[in-house]
């Protein structure tokens, strides 16, 4: 049985339903983020879970035990918010005691704890100072010190690293990821970074209009979107207008060539349908075992180091693809004249 | 040139507000003709109705304070984390006191609790010391929850809350342990606001016949010369003591430096 169950979640504020038939369940230990763009509904989610919005319908059980019209401080649920919210008024130390000191917890078992959860975010001598003595990264880290001290079934992570700066961002989403992994807490996390979720997460959800579009692993999201939002919200896409020629064996038309997809087509011959490539299964030149070419213009490079992203002008259209960088290779200049090669392999059919 | 027009108009508005408060104190200490004393003072000190009358209605603000706190912090609290769509209302009644003269509020409480009424808080002295409160509390309402709101209005009063009750805390834990000490400069710019009208309020005590120290000053002031600029003077004093106070405390709390 799963550890946290979310079954038929359902919210509306006034006539505005936010969050839609939300299923969801989750393993113990396990790490899952919300993706989506902003008004998706996964804060609302986060918050149904910890307790801060009541839903309008479904339920919540953690551990086997039914949380939904359990208070937010009943539900032992640790949360690290966006802004921090550590306590201007108590140290490092007494934030990361608050919850303990609440629970009842003995003075000496909390000042250990104390020290342990300092220790562990890499803060030891940090516990005399006040919050507005600490870096946004700092205070981030004593937060997730905080939400863990008083041992929580569930940790919920609401866009904890959108207000800090690129490199401390990924230090802690690392270093968040480690202790997760090393306490075998289930996490959820919010964001609407992709690179974030992929790279942190166990499996994603990824939402849309308050409906979870697609749940699955990093791989699974990027490599097989079941919908065309969830294909143009993850990563970077060039999609194509095709013919099917042949639905059983999974064959289109592509301008003059026939192109095999992955797998066969629930649509009738003649019918029109869009296909999505990945920029990096594209390839630059003409490739063999790729079916189709096709000609084109180079708008702009973008180099970024290990990889050089092309912009092409194809018959009107942009498409992106990407090439490793070689240093005896200099990439092509805009205004040159390209062929792309493509394969029905790499496609990805689009759909909803 | 923008300077020295700056430093004319500093210095002119200084003179508006130094220059009663010197001739006011310079007049207290003229009491003995011909040299300066502070005969007037001793006089002030000396009699027992000063003492009387200033500790009863210090003990007054002192429970005024403590009402309106009780009453504005968890209200303006509330306003702002679950009523914001209330706010302008409840700004309107806190306003209310400021256009209802305090003769009427009086008034109002003599008839609604006089001794023939269903609660005859006018019967007794700690009846009246009660209404009293309650008064000087009504009075105060503007100054106190401007005070509290604007203290609110620098935290994150919704998140701060949240965090609190994630970790387990309930709503008195919340107040008393994350809200109140984060607002307290504001409590006391409050407190202050609140001891200055309570030691200086008239009409509420006179009219319920309490022995408080508004209406003993206006009955030295009718009465005798030098005692009035004396106690207006101490009453000075006793303000920016609070005031210093306030500073004191502000600059103790380690936490407020984040915000100044």
């Amino acid at each position: 049985m799963s550890f946290l169950t979310l079954t038929h979640l359902e919210k509306s504020f006034g006539t505005n339903r936010v969050v839609k038939d939300f299923n969801l369940s989750v393993e113990k230990g396990e790490f899952i983020s919300l993706l989506g763009p902003s008004g998706c509904g996964k804060t609302t989610v986060l918050r149904m879970i910890a307790g801060f919005e009541a839903p309008t319908s479904g339920s919540i059980i953690i551990d086997g035990q039914e949380v939904t019209g359990l208070r937010a401080n009943a539900r032992n649920i640790g949360m690290m918010f966006q802004a921090y919210a550590l306590f201007p008024n108590l140290t490092v130390a007494e934030n990361v005691a608050f919850g303990l000191k609440v629970k009842g917890v003995a003075k000496a078992e909390r000042e250990a704890r104390v020290a342990e959860m300092l220790a562990l975010i890499g803060l030891p001598e940090l516990g005399g100072r006040f919050p507005f003595q600490l870096s946004g990264g700092q205070q981030q880290r004593v937060a997730l010190a905080r939400a863990l001290a008083p041992k929580p079934r569930v940790l919920l992570l609401d866009e904890p690293l959108s207000a800090l700066d690129a490199k401390v961002r990924v230090s802690l989403r690392n270093q968040i990821r480690e202790i997760q992994q090393d306490l075998g807490i289930t996490t959820i996390f919010v964001t609407h970074d992709q690179e974030e979720a992929m790279s942190i997460s166990d499996r994603i959800v990824v939402m849309n209009a308050g409906i979870a579009d697609q749940v699955g692993t990093p791989f699974e999201i990027y490599n097989r979107p079941t919908t065309r939002f969830v294909a143009n919200f993850v990563g970077t896409l060039n999609t194509f207008e095709v013919t099917v020629e042949d639905p059983a064996a999974g064959k289109v038309r592509l301008g003059g060539s026939i192109m095999t997809l992955p797998a066969a087509l629930n649509a009738g011959t003649g019918s029109a349908q869009s296909i999505a490539l990945r920029p990096e299964a594209l390839r630059l030149g003409r490739e063999p075992g790729y079916e189709t070419v096709i000609s084109g213009r180079i708008e702009d490079v973008h180099f970024m180091g290990s990889i050089i992203r092309l912009r092409a002008n194809v018959a009107g259209e942009t498409v992106v693809l990407d090439t490793f960088n070689r240093a005896d290779q200099p990439p092509p200049v805009p205004g040159t004249g390209i062929e792309i090669s493509l394969s029905g392999k790499d496609a990805i059919l689009l759909q909803g | 040139m923008t300077r020295i027009i700056a430093w004319g108009v500093f210095l002119l508005g200084c003179l508006y507000f130094l220059l009663p408060l010197v001739g006011m104190t310079e007049f207290s200490l003229r009491m003995r003709r011909g040299e300066y004393s502070f005969d007037a003072y001793r006089v002030v000190f000396g009699d027992p109705r000063f003492w009387d009358t200033f500790s009863y209605s210090l003990i007054l603000s002192g429970a005024t304070i403590l009402v309106g706190v009780f009453l504005v912090v968890p209200t303006a609290y509330w306003v702002r984390l679950k009523l914001p769509q209330a706010r302008p209302f409840v700004e309107f009644v806190t306003l209310l006191p400021l256009v209802i003269p305090a003769i009427v509020i009086v008034f109002g409480y003599i008839r609604l609790y006089n001794t023939s009424s269903f609660l005859p808080l006018t019967g007794s002295a700690l009846g009246t010391d009660i209404l009293l409160t309650m008064g000087y509390t009504t009075l105060a309402l503007p100054y106190m929850y401007r005070s509290v709101d604007t203290g609110l209005r620098t935290i994150d009063v919704a998140t701060l809350t949240e965090a609190a009750q994630s970790l387990g805390a309930g709503w008195i834990t919340i107040l008393g342990r994350i809200i109140l000490p984060n607002v307290m400069i504001a409590v006391l710019s409050g407190a202050f606001l609140t001891l200055a009208i309570v030691m200086g309020e008239f009409t509420m005590a006179a009219l319920l016949n309490r022995p408080a120290f508004g209406p003993y000053m206006q009955l030295i002031g009718a009465n005798r010369a030098y005692e009035p600029p004396a106690l207006a003077v101490i009453a000075f004093a006793l303000t920016w003591g609070c005031m210093g106070l306030m500073q004191l405390v502000a600059r103790l709390a380690k936490h407020e430096r984040a915000k100044a």
